[in-house]
Formats: C-alpha cells, sequence, structure tokens
C-alpha cells in the first residue's frame, strides 16, 4: 500500500525537479499517443522539440521562438503575482485582446501622423485598456463579492466579441476594398513594432517581457509589497494583520496583471499581428496560466516555461506541415503538461511512503 | 429520580504531552439526572467528554456504562453504547434538509417518509418544534441545536452529552432547552452538562462535579450554593502575592469610547459601547469566557477592523480610521491569539515573520524595499532576547512548538519598544516556563513605561499581571476594578454572567 506522507516544509529539491519531470512525462505519453495514432513518436517528437532550434529550418523558426514566447512571459509574469496571492486572473486573454484594441485605437486614431511618441503612447493606452478589463473583475469581487475566476474568463468572450466588432466596423481599415480588419500598423513607421535586431524576432514586446521578468522579481523577493502578497496567498488572516487590506489586493493584482496583458497585446497588433482582425486573440492569455504555473510563479522559472511554451507552439506548426500531424496537437501538448505538473506536484509536498499489508 | 448510577467514572487520567489534562477523575451520573460538569477553560471538562464519547482513549482509569465496562474505541461504539453528545458546535449540511441531516448520521437510516414521522413525534413529545423537510440554511441557531438534540434523541440514548449548548441560544430558547431536559430527564436518561454558567447550572441541574487543573475537586448540590461559592470552588480560593513593584500609573496613553461593532460573522460577537481608559506604566486585565468578543476587540484595537471616529485615540491622535501599519507606527501594538496563520505566517521563516509587523518601527524595510539583513538579525534578537528554542531564524514558523513560537511573537511586539501594547492569550497552550518569561517580559515592558493590555481567560495570570481588571460579556466590557483585594470568586461572578458588579461596587 502506497501512503501520503505531508512534509513539514515543501521540498525544494522537487520544486524545481517536478516541472521537469512534468515535460518528460509529457515527451513520452505524447510519444504514446503519435504511435498510437501511427506516427513515429520519435520523429514527432524530435520535430516538436528539436527541430524548430537545431532542423534543417531552424533559420526560420528561431526567431519565432521570441516572438512566441514574449507575450507568454509578460502575460505570465502579471498572472503569477495575483496567483501568489490567491487572486486567480483567468482572463489575460481578454486583457490582452482589449490592450491591442486600445493601443491600435491610438494609432489609428492619429494616423497618418508621425511622431517619436506615438508608440510609447500605444503601449500607455495598452496598459490602460487591459488594466481596465481586469479592474472589472477586481471592483465586481470587492464590491459584490463576485468570483473573479468566473468574471474574468467571461469576459473574454465579451473581449472577443469586441474585437471581431471593431475589425468589422470602427477600426476597419478605409483604404481595405472593404476587408475586415484595420489598417496594417506596420506600415505605419511611428506605430510599428518593428525586430529590433534582424534575425532574432526581437521587438519591443521582447524587451518588455525582460524587464517585467526583471521587476516581477524584484517585487516579488525584495519589496515589502511582494511579501504581503505572498503572506496573503498562504496566511489571509496574518496578512490582514500585517496591514494589507485584501480588497486593494485583490485591485492590485488583477490590474497589474490586465496591464501587463494589454502590453502584450498591444506588442502583438503593433508588431506580428499587424492589424486588428476579428482572430486578435490567439490563445496567449490561457497558454500563460500553464506558463504560470511550470514555472513555480517564480520569475525566472516562467521565463524558461514561456520558451519551453513556446517552443511547443513552433514545433506544433513545424510538425503539421511536415509529419501533418493534427492541429489540436498543440494544445493536447500544453493540456498534458498542465496536467502532469500538477500531478507531480503532490511530491512537494507529500512523500511517498510504502507500507506492506499485513 | 431514581439511584442507580447510569454512568461511572473512577481514577480516569489523560496526559498530553506537557499536561495532565486528567488526573484521577471519578463521578458517577444518576439516572434521570441532569448533571453539571463545571470548570475553567482548561479545566479538562472536554478531555473527559471526550474520553466518554470515544474520541480519545484514557490512559488510566475506568468507567461503567449501565453496569458494564465502557471503554469505546471510537464515537459509533460510544453510541451503541448508549452514549449521545451535542457538540457546541453543529456539523450539519446547510444545503440538506432536516431529515437528510438525521439520515446521514444514523448507522442504518429507515426510509425517508418513516424517519420523517419519527422527527416530527420525537420533536412534539420533546417540545422540540421541528420540521422536518426544511433546510438547515432556514433555522436559527437554535433550531439547529433541536436537529442535533433529536438526532441523538432517536437513538434512545441513556447518557446525554451536551456542550456548553446555552452559549449559542437566545434567552428563551434556552428555557424551552431546559424544558425538554427535564422531559427526557423525568423518562430516565442521564445528562451530563457542560458549562460555566452558574446561574444556570444552579437553576437546573441536580448536581455538580467540579473540575481544577484535571481534577476533581468537589462535588456538590449546586442549588444548595451561591454563585459565589460555586466560582469560588471553580477557581480555587487562594489568592496570589501580587508584586507590582516599580510600576507607576502615569498619563493616559489610550482612550477607547464607545467603540462598537457588529459581529464580523455567524459565529462573532457584536462589541457594545466598550471603553477603557489604559495609562503608562499600567497593565489592564479583561477577562472573559471564550467567544465574548475578545478577538473582535483585539481586532479594533489592532486595526484589522476600523471603527466609529474618536473610538480609539492613542496619545490624543484619532487612529479609528488607520489601518494596523499606521497604528504601529504610532505606537500602538498587538498580538492576536491564534499563533499560527494569524500573529505569524506558518509558511515562512522567523526571518520574514518579523516583516509582518516590525518593518517599520525597527527599519526592516525602508521606501517599501526590504532589508533581509536587517530582519534576520532582529529575528536573532528575538530568538536570543526571548530565549527561543530553534535551530535558527531560516526555520519555518510552523516548524517551532507552540511554546517557543509564542515567545517569538510576543518578543517581536515587546522588542519594538511599543507605547501601547494589547496581547490575546499570552500563554494558552504554552508550558509554565515559557509563559512565565512572557509574563515577566509584559510586566518589564509596563515597567518601563508602556501601556499593556492582557486579554486572557486565565484568572491566575491576570491576578499576577494587571493592576485593574474588566470582564468582557457578550461583547460589553464591564467597568474596570482595582485588583487590590479583588477575591477570585467577585472575579468568577463577573465572568460568569451573574449580573450586579455594578451595584456592588462600593
Amino acid at each position: 500500500m502506497i501512503l501520503l506522507v505531508p512534509r513539514q516544509t515543501a521540498s525544494n529539491g522537487w520544486q524545481i525537479a517536478t516541472p521537469v519531470m512534468a515535460v518528460l512525462a509529457t515527451m513520452v505519453t505524447g510519444g504514446l499517443l503519435f504511435a498510437i495514432m501511427g506516427y513515429d513518436p520519435v520523429a514527432a517528437i524530435r520535430t516538436i522539440f528539436w527541430d524548430p532550434l537545431f532542423g534543417p529550418a531552424a533559420s526560420y523558426s528561431r526567431p519565432q521562438l521570441l516572438i512566441k514566447a514574449a507575450p507568454l512571459i509578460l502575460i505570465a509574469s502579471g498572472l503569477a503575482i495575483g496567483f501568489r496571492a490567491g487572486i486567480w486572473n483567468i482572463g489575460a486573454e481578454g486583457q490582452y485582446i482589449i490592450g491591442a484594441l486600445t493601443g491600435a485605437a491610438v494609432a489609428l486614431a492619429l494616423y497618418p501622423l508621425e511622431a517619436w511618441w506615438l508608440f510609447p503612447l500605444m503601449v500607455l493606452a495598452g496598459l490602460a485598456g487591459g488594466w481596465a478589463w481586469g479592474m472589472i473583475p477586481a471592483m465586481l469581487r470587492n464590491w459584490f463579492g463576485a468570483s473573479e475566476i468566473l468574471v474574468s474568463l467571461m469576459l473574454v468572450y465579451v473581449a472577443q466579441r469586441v474585437a471581431a466588432w471593431m475589425a468589422f466596423g470602427p477600426m476597419r481599415n478605409p483604404e481595405g476594398m472593404g476587408f475586415p480588419g484595420s489598417r496594417n500598423l506596420q506600415q505605419y513607421p511611428s506605430a510599428a513594432n518593428p525586430e529590433l535586431i534582424a534575425g532574432t524576432g526581437a521587438h519591443w514586446g521582447v524587451v518588455a517581457a525582460a524587464l517585467a521578468v526583471l521587476a516581477t522579481w524584484v517585487l516579488m523577493s525584495r519589496h515589502i509589497r511582494g511579501f504581503h502578497i505572498r503572506a496573503a496567498g498562504t496566511a489571509p488572516r496574518a496578512a490582514r494583520f500585517a496591514g494589507v487590506s485584501p480588497t486593494t489586493l485583490v485591485a492590485f493584482c488583477l490590474g497589474l496583471s490586465g496591464a501587463l496583458a494589454g502590453a502584450a497585446g498591444l506588442f502583438e497588433v503593433a508588431g506580428p499581428a499587424g492589424q486588428v482582425t476579428d482572430k486578435l486573440g490567439t490563445g496567449y492569455g490561457f497558454t500563460a496560466i500553464i506558463v504560470a504555473f511550470l514555472g513555480r510563479l517564480h520569475p525566472v522559472g516562467i521565463l524558461l516555461a514561456g520558451l519551453l511554451l513556446a517552443l511547443t507552439y513552433i514545433g506544433g506548426e513545424l510538425a503539421q506541415l511536415t509529419m501533418s500531424l493534427p492541429a489540436a496537437t498543440v494544445q493536447v501538448f500544453q493540456g498534458m503538461l498542465l496536467f502532469f505538473l500538477l500531478g507531480f506536484d503532490v511530491l512537494t509536498r507529500f512523500r511517498i511512503r510504502r507500507r506492506l499489508r499485513a | 429520580m431514581t439511584d442507580i448510577a447510569v454512568f461511572r467514572a473512577e481514577g480516569i487520567g489523560k496526559s498530553y504531552p506537557g499536561v495532565r489534562a486528567n488526573d484521577d477523575v471519578s463521578f458517577s451520573v444518576r439516572a434521570g439526572e441532569i448533571h453539571a460538569l463545571l470548570g475553567e477553560n482548561g479545566a479538562g471538562k472536554s478531555t473527559l467528554v471526550k474520553m466518554i464519547y470515544g474520541l480519545v482513549r484514557p490512559d488510566d482509569g475506568q468507567m461503567w456504562l449501565a453496569g458494564s465496562l465502557h471503554a469505546p474505541a471510537d464515537p459509533r461504539a460510544a453510541r451503541a453504547a448508549g452514549v449521545a453528545m451535542v457538540f457546541q458546535h453543529f456539523s450539519l449540511f446547510d444545503a440538506l434538509t432536516v431529515a437528510e441531516n438525521i439520515a446521514l448520521g444514523m448507522e442504518s437510516p429507515p426510509p425517508r417518509r418513516e424517519l420523517s414521522a419519527r422527527i416530527t413525534k420525537v420533536s412534539h413529545d420533546f417540545g422540540l418544534p421541528l420540521n422536518p423537510a426544511r433546510r438547515i440554511v432556514t433555522l436559527s441557531a437554535g433550531e439547529r441545536q433541536r436537529v442535533e438534540i433529536i438526532r441523538c434523541l432517536l437513538q434512545d440514548p441513556r447518557l446525554l452529552i451536551m456542550d456548553e449548548p446555552t452559549s449559542v441560544l437566545t434567552p428563551q430558547e434556552a428555557e424551552l432547552l431546559f424544558a425538554t431536559l427535564r422531559k427526557l430527564a423525568a423518562g430516565g436518561t442521564a445528562i451530563l452538562y457542560i458549562s460555566h454558567k452558574l446561574d444556570e447550572i444552579r437553576a437546573h441541574c441536580d448536581r455538580a462535579t467540579i473540575l481544577r487543573h484535571g481534577k476533581v475537586v468537589d462535588s456538590c448540590d449546586p442549588r444548595a450554593h451561591s454563585a459565589r461559592d460555586l466560582a469560588a470552588m471553580m477557581v480555587g480560593g487562594q489568592m496570589r502575592v501580587i508584586d507590582r513593584s516599580g510600576r507607576q500609573a502615569g498619563e493616559v496613553l489610550l482612550q477607547v469610547t464607545a467603540l462598537s461593532q457588529p459581529a464580523p460573522n455567524a459565529e462573532g460577537t457584536a462589541l457594545k459601547d466598550v471603553a477603557l481608559t489604559l495609562r503608562a506604566g499600567e497593565i489592564l486585565g479583561i477577562g472573559g469566557v471564550a467567544g465574548n468578543g475578545q478577538e473582535e476587540l483585539l481586532a479594533a484595537l489592532s486595526g484589522e477592523v476600523r471603527s466609529a471616529p474618536g473610538s480609539v485615540v492613542l496619545e490624543g491622535t484619532d487612529l479609528s480610521a488607520q489601518g494596523p501599519e499606521p497604528r504601529r507606527v504610532a505606537g500602538l501594538l498587538t498580538a492576536p491569539e491564534d499563533r499560527l496563520g494569524h500573529a505569524a505566517v506558518p509558511d515562512f521563516s522567523l526571518t520574514e515573520n518579523t516583516l509582518l509587523t516590525a518593518g517599520a518601527r525597527k527599519g526592516l524595510v525602508r521606501r517599501g524595499m526590504i532589508d533581509h539583513g536587517a530582519a534576520r538579525d532582529y529575528a536573532l534578537a528575538v530568538i536570543q532576547g526571548f530565549d527561543v528554542r530553534t535551530p535558527g531564524p531560516h526555520v519555518p514558523a510552523r516548524a517551532l512548538s507552540g511554546g517557543n513560537l509564542q515567545k517569538f511573537v510576543i518578543g517581536r511586539e515587546v522588542m519594538q519598544d511599543p507605547r501601547v501594547l494589547v496581547v490575546n492569550q499570552p500563554t494558552w497552550g504554552v508550558d509554565a516556563g515559557a509563559a512565565a518569561a512572557v509574563r515577566q517580559s509584559l510586566l518589564d515592558l509596563a515597567r518601563q513605561g508602556a501601556g499593556v493590555i492582557v486579554i486572557s481567560q486565565d484568572l491566575d495570570e491576570l491576578l499576577e499581571l494587571s493592576d485593574r481588571f474588566c470582564a468582557l460579556n457578550e461583547g460589553r466590557l464591564s467597568p474596570p476594578v482595582p485588583t487590590e483585594g479583588l477575591t477570585l470568586d467577585r472575579i468568577g461572578l463577573m465572568l460568569g454572567g451573574a449580573h450586579g458588579m455594578e451595584e456592588a461596587r462600593p
């Protein structure tokens, strides 16, 4: 008989080992799945995890790594802060979309003005849009006790409808021959979020993601507010005793994670995506939840997990192209990753003991 | 009333690490008798009834129920033997109906219709009207207790144990409960009734067994004694010599006026027009039975709960709208009763736990940035200054024993040199050595000119420490009485809810 014995304190070794084990288990199970489906498992795993970086087409796919990882890391950095406090923002996808819309709106309203301050203003607008969308669940929770999980999640679908309306209505390109979608911001120099160093994929969003990792690390480990957030997550009464106001904390965490998601949306719409369409949301906001947990809610972990999840995106696409694996592969992989991570997490808080039946 | 002992205990003993909870306890409960078990908090009442109900096994001694040896392995065995118990806290599912809840607690519940009929019958027989189809969530506290009682009555118990049943009842509901207990006793059931409400026991109980420090100190007919006598038996007759040397009451530090707060939740207590004045160099003791507003008073003083303007004033500064942090900066520090999860974060190291309250006063946090070195130094200073037994400041709070963590928590506040320190249950569950150290630190603090409020259920502690004494009763604070010359029985009366303290004062 196997017994689970609680540990006095969470094991540090397992904290680091379980994400690695989760990745390995995902590879093995994914490989099995491919084998059952009739694909060569080794080739599939190699195509997903190895080829994007070192394969024959790596020169194309490598820059994609930073492009995909930047929004994931930026969003997950914000989410992780709330998760540490026990405040569950599940709607980063919606905040991402609204941030993209408000940021793009600034550029589209001022077109064709060229000025150095236009792009910074767009970033501010993106932050503000995401922040405002995040504050809706925050206020509803503070005023009426509504679950921020449900409200933030449902607001994703509202945001998607808003994006569709904008793409077909107010933001449609007047010179676009009636096609849905806004002007292409990449062709509007003051508003574009260009590749900063050719061939790397690094745009301003990558810079922002790096800054976010650094800033959240300082906040969580060096600043008293981060201390209060961590205290509130593990012992809410003690946090209140220390002087943390629960309502302020809810507003801070949802506002901050919303703002970062909004900024991620803006960098995407002004850069890789280029224009406002009804397909603005590509799931970064949801995948970032996996990134946050896989990264143990720690800034450095989030950095690594963001890169890994970006790899599954690119590798999945590559596998679709070269091996004609189904498009759902990426999602299956990401889902399995979270599943195994949560499963192995038992090991950080419990010891496994064997007991023989008498 | 017959003379047959339904239940008998002989030489029952039970030890926990560091505590002798019960020592050589012998008593018996006769059929048809309402038998009171009387004692202070920590006197060993709940340990004793837990053993009767099979939740805890005695170390020594034997129990008999209806003539046969009673050694239940678990509550189910105890129930099968005829013991039923109504706990202070109900275990009912809010979303289910009365009948469903009762069925859940039965070994083999009869068909629902039959059960409902039996519930209706029993509830009417005993004058406890209850509709079996009602959902628990719609019931008052008194009605919920009826569900628990009827659940017990359906078992036809020989011995019914009631743990402070009237603490959740209105006076009218309490009267109804006693009428029911009378009927039940008349039918031959033995009732063991736990309470520290002396008036209630004198009015309704046939006999009383009094426990103090785990031992039976007396057994009597409560009707033949005054509440004063019972209180004296409960707390022990002697007075201690208190050394208040070097302490001189100075200027007013803390002024609390007309402090009223609604109850924070269903189990909380509302504060009603609390007023107190605390002077420099003085220790004010606040006694009271648990759940009479202690936690709520501490929260209103710590700043966790804000109150009406002007209700909390420290040295002329109105702090009633301020949160905990500004109050600490002003010099008003507190230490809550619950060490793990309220006064300290269990998963955090002792170093990190200093940041919970000492950030501003000890310069551990500057412009929002944490100085980890300074925090560790302060944790070390507290560990050394208060003899906290731990491998070091990196150890998480949950790994410390209760007494050691309490020394750390009190030390963390005392060493911040507060103007006013408010502590709730400073030595609860702490071994004698640590308790003495904590008390000494509070005395020293007052000697240095700070004001100290000690909220406690330990009367000896309050008498040893405080210059003046108030009782907290259902959220009301009595006017203070000087501790000097105060006898324990008078304190017992103030706590037991026997009113008239005000009139009795000279």
